[in-house]
């Protein structure tokens, strides 16, 4: 290299990353003017044993929002999570309360674990499915995961009959019991569901932050023809985000099934769209590319602390639901005004400044050598 | 700074810029620049990567406000709010990326935002087709106004944006390096227009890398260096070397590098590769075409618009599927191999269009820097972020970036400086194989000095370098082969020591005359490989 690069001072790393901060900002704020006002109107807010119910409705639709997280981020979108939470409820009711094989005539009573585990791994698989139709098959995420909304539904329908199926708790001579752990149970007296939460949360933020599939996921979302192009498997990129999504979505199929000892197909209506909204709150773009595990997390708190808050005080159901749709339109606005204002300050403060800079030297070099062009 | 030489009473100024300051975060883009255009003349804008001149003319257009500094158009002051409220007023630009919508027609595109209006409610279609079958004509381009702007190649898709830029009747047209992907023949009807417009009075700001070209159609040159301007001059008292000076401000380096470094083995075989038109899929792009390319040399894909130059060079990547023939790097058969395994194996691409294959604008200059080697900083499972920076920090610098750092968005790069990050980024991956398709795109002179010193020195440390280039001074200036691609072919091969700019003008001329009776892959060529 004959010349080198004119680098402008250094800006300090930190100074980049304000930007990132901002974009979250919008839902911080928004928690915040939540914690308060409610804690204003309600004097049980606050408190300790509140705090923890409020997290643990918070964790589900938590755990939701960070499938949809990397979705979105990925420029799609999984309409199914909702039905996947249903299906996974009915599935681990079904082996807990015992699997009829009428062909052998025997009946299984999985372990717990086991139940778990085949649990997760249908919800999986019906991601895995979303996934195929959308990269080989071509059908759009939006068409792709609303067919599998009614087919993960119309399933759990079948396999139930319809019916709730009561009781997990599983009985000792099966061997089976345990189950309503995962709802119920504490580990330090932080309830397993809150715990799930923050495993969930560990696992993918290290996923997109510390690993290429991160990197590639973004630049999925960001431009997926120029990614594809720098060697990103893009297909295989974007199978992946649904099956995580499916997975996330079965896990919280379970968590409510163990709450409430029972499992109704027709657990996880609409949660598809709580997830969207907590993901939106918290910054990232419906184009891709975009967002973040911390902004998802906080956008989930702010729609549980609402949600829960307006039961509290005693706000009609009708006016809660036209509430939480208004916060959602309001944190999203938040964002656009912060950012612009944050600009035009940044400008304002370096237009004051650019009076005193030098300009650069005008008298140009007198031209001798002539150039070969 | 010099007096105009055309007397101004002739051609009064139409619009004036004072002292304008535009600031972006921490970037100083412009500072206090005084600017003026004069009425049927061309003012040629000249300027470094990143010395402010798309931020200038975006300014005039009413696409940015300046963070400090007035304009004045036809004697009065002038506030755009909106680039709409300039096109009402007589500015209209030609932006230096592309601003179509890829799902849109030729025609819906060239009338977004303002279609025209039949019983007050309906689009008046025919009424359009009328006028872009007529600006298209103007400029000889054949082009079908209901095809899908998709469909155009690059080049097709740039003369859209000029016609639209044309069809606002402006009294002040900007055109933003509008040749970048055109060829000569496109060029030269470009300036026949420019010249039918300026004989109108029509004020015209041309900015352009190449600047012999944009020297040959200027009345007016102004020069811009790091957002200041440095220099005003009537452009027949002023020469390349003068232009180039200002630029730098110092007095610039050979544009081309020394060539001839020694040659090994050879790393890339290409034998009667045969690859559908993804367009078109009834015709072959490329058709039964031998290539090698050894360690240490340098070769350069010459040929017309649509020679099947970048769909040769995109199957070689992995993006094409390869019809028929075989493909090696180093030996190794990668004809079935994915892109992946082609980077990994040491075979990558620097695309045509970077907005669209090139980079990912939502990441930073860092991430999209490091996006295709990002296996190469693993340790574990994990990205070594460490090691990471210290590759993209090595790297900006190696092919000097002007940027704030790893962080900073793509967005917020010079036109140049984001080719530049395309070309780092494949860098990066260390490839054995370098294919570059018109690497030198919206790139100032020093930066192309640079690039093809790049290329020399990759070429040096025993890589095989493969570019596509529409210009004869590249082809003959910076490869050690060149060769002539006509109808997926290759058709010629030239020593460019011993050639001559005529020389292989006719030759991709002599390629392209036989008449074009078929589309059969099988007719012969007419040229046997010299
Ligand atoms: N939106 C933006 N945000 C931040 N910085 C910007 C933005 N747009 C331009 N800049 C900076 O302003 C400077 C001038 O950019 P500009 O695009 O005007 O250069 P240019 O002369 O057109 O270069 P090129 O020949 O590469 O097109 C550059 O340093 C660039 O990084
Ligand atoms: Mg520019």
């Amino acid at each position: 290299m004959n010349r080198s690069a004119q680098q402008p001072a250094q800006r300090p790393a930190w100074s980049l990353r304000v930007g990132d901060v901002l974009l979250e900002l919008r839902a911080f704020i928004a928690l915040a003017v939540i914690i308060v006002i409610f804690a204003a109107l309600s004097d049980n807010y606050l408190n300790p044993s509140n705090l923890i119910t409020m997290s643990r409705h918070v964790a589900i639709n938590a755990i939701l929002a960070l499938g949809m997280l990397l979705v979105i981020l990925t420029g799609g979108i999984d309409l199914s999570v909702g039905s996947i939470v249903g299906l996974s409820g009915i599935v681990a009711g079904v082996l807990l309360q015992g699997w009829e094989i009428t062909s052998f005539n025997v009946i299984l009573f999985p372990q717990v674990w086991a139940v778990i585990v085949i649990s997760l791994v249908v919800g999986t698989v019906v991601g895995a499915f979303n996934g195929i139709l959308i990269t080989r098959f071509k059908v759009a995420p939006f068409i792709a995961t609303l067919g599998m909304l009614y087919v993960a539904r119309g399933t759990a329908l079948l396999i139930s009959n319809g019916a709730t199926f009561p009781r997990l708790g599983g009985s000792p001579e099966l061997g089976n019991t345990g189950f309503s752990f995962l709802g119920t149970g504490r580990i330090g007296g932080i309830p397993v569901s809150i715990w799930l939460m923050v495993l969930f949360a560990i696992v993918i933020w290290v996923l997109i932050r510390k690993m290429p599939f991160g990197r590639w996921l973004y630049a999925t979302g960001g431009n997926a023809r120029a990614a594809e192009l720098s060697g990103v498997p893009v297909k295989k990129v974007t199978t992946r985000v649904y099956m995580v999504s499916g997975l996330c979505a079965a896990m919280v199929g379970l968590i409510i099934a163990s709450e409430l000892t029972s499992a109704a197909p027709q657990t996880g209506e609409t949660f598809e769209l709580n997830a969207i909204a907590a993901v939106v709150i918290g910054g990232a773009s419906l184009a891709g590319g975009r967002g973040t595990v911390r902004g998802a997390l906080v956008g989930a708190f702010v729609i549980g602390f609402l949600s829960d808050g307006l039961v509290m005080v005693g706000v009609s159901t009708f006016w809660q639901i036209v509430i939480k749709g208004a916060v959602i339109v309001l944190a999203v606005m938040l964002d656009q005004g912060q950012q612009s204002l944050k600009r035009s300050q940044a400008a304002a403060v370096a237009a004051a400044s650019v009076r005193h800079s030098e300009p650069p030297a005008s008298t140009p070099a007198p031209p001798t050598a002539p150039v070969a062009v | 700074m010099t007096a105009p030489a055309v007397a101004t009473d002739t051609h009064p100024v139409v619009m004036r810029a004072r002292d304008i300051t535009k600031v972006y975060g921490g970037t100083h883009a412009l500072r206090g620049v005084d600017f003026a255009i004069r009425a049927g003349c061309v003012t040629a804008l000249f300027g470094e990567n990143g010395a402010g001149k798309s931020t200038l003319m975006k300014i005039l257009a009413g696409v940015e406000t300046p963070t400090t500094g007035t304009l004045e158009l036809f004697g009065e002051a002038a506030v755009f709010a909106s680039p709409v409220e300039a096109v009402d007023r007589g500015v209209a630009i030609i932006h230096q990326e592309l601003n179509l919508c890829p799902n849109l027609s030729v025609t819906d595109n060239l009338f977004m935002g303002r279609e025209l209006i039949r019983g007050g409610l309906f689009v008046n279609e025919g009424a359009q087709k009328l006028i872009v079958a007529d600006v298209l004509a103007r400029l000889e381009e054949k082009i079908d106004p209901n095809a899908l702007v998709s469909e155009l190649r690059l080049g097709q898709q740039q003369v859209v944006e000029i016609a639209r830029a044309i069809s606002f009747e402006a009294r002040v047209l900007i055109m933003d390096e509008p040749t970048s992907a055109l060829s000569a023949a496109e060029v030269e009807v470009l300036f026949r227009v420019i010249r039918e417009l300026t004989a109108t009075g029509v004020a015209i700001v041309y900015i352009s890398h190449h600047l012999e070209e944009a020297l040959l159609i200027a009345d007016d040159v102004v020069v811009l260096r790091d957002g200041a301007l440095v220099a005003v001059a009537p452009a027949d008292e002023v020469d390349i070397a003068w232009v180039v000076a200002n630029m730098v401000g110092r007095n610039p380096d050979d544009l081309y590098p020394e060539m001839g470094a020694p040659v090994g083995e050879a790393l890339l075989e290409v034998r009667g590769l045969s690859v559908a038109d993804p367009a078109n899929p009834g015709r072959m792009a490329v058709a039964d075409l031998d290539l090698t390319v050894r360690a240490g040399e340098i070769v350069c894909l010459y040929g017309l618009m649509g020679a099947g130059r970048t769909e040769l060079l995109e199957t070689l990547a992995g993006r094409l599927p390869v019809q028929k023939g075989s493909v090696h790097v180093d030996g190794r058969d990668v004809t079935a191999a994915s892109i992946a395994d082609r980077i990994e194996l040491g075979m990558a691409l620097v695309p045509e269009d970077r907005q669209r294959d090139g980079l990912v604008q939502t990441m930073s200059v860092g991430d999209n820097l490091s996006l295709a080697s990002i296996r190469s900083f693993l340790s574990g499972p994990f990205v070594s972020g460490r090691r990471e920076q210290v590759a993209v920090k090595r790297t900006i610098v190696d092919v000097t970036v002007k940027t704030l750092g790893p962080g900073a968005a793509i967005g917020s790069l010079s036109g140049g400086n984001q080719q530049k990050v395309v070309i780092g980024k494949v860098l990066l991956t260390a490839p054995r194989v370098l294919l570059l398709d018109e690497p030198t795109r919206g790139i100032d002179v020093g930066a192309k000095a640079d690039i093809f010193t790049l290329m020399a020195e990759q070429a040096r440390s025993g890589r095989a370098v493969l570019f596509a280039t529409s210009e004869l001074g590249e082809a003959l200036n910076a490869a050690d082969r060149v060769l002539v691609m006509h109808r997926g072919r290759v058709v010629r091969e030239l020593d460019p020591r011993t050639t001559t700019k005529e020389d292989l003008m006719a030759a991709s001329d002599d390629a392209a005359s036989p008449p074009e009776t078929t589309n059969d892959v099988s007719d012969d060529a007419n040229g046997a490989l010299a």
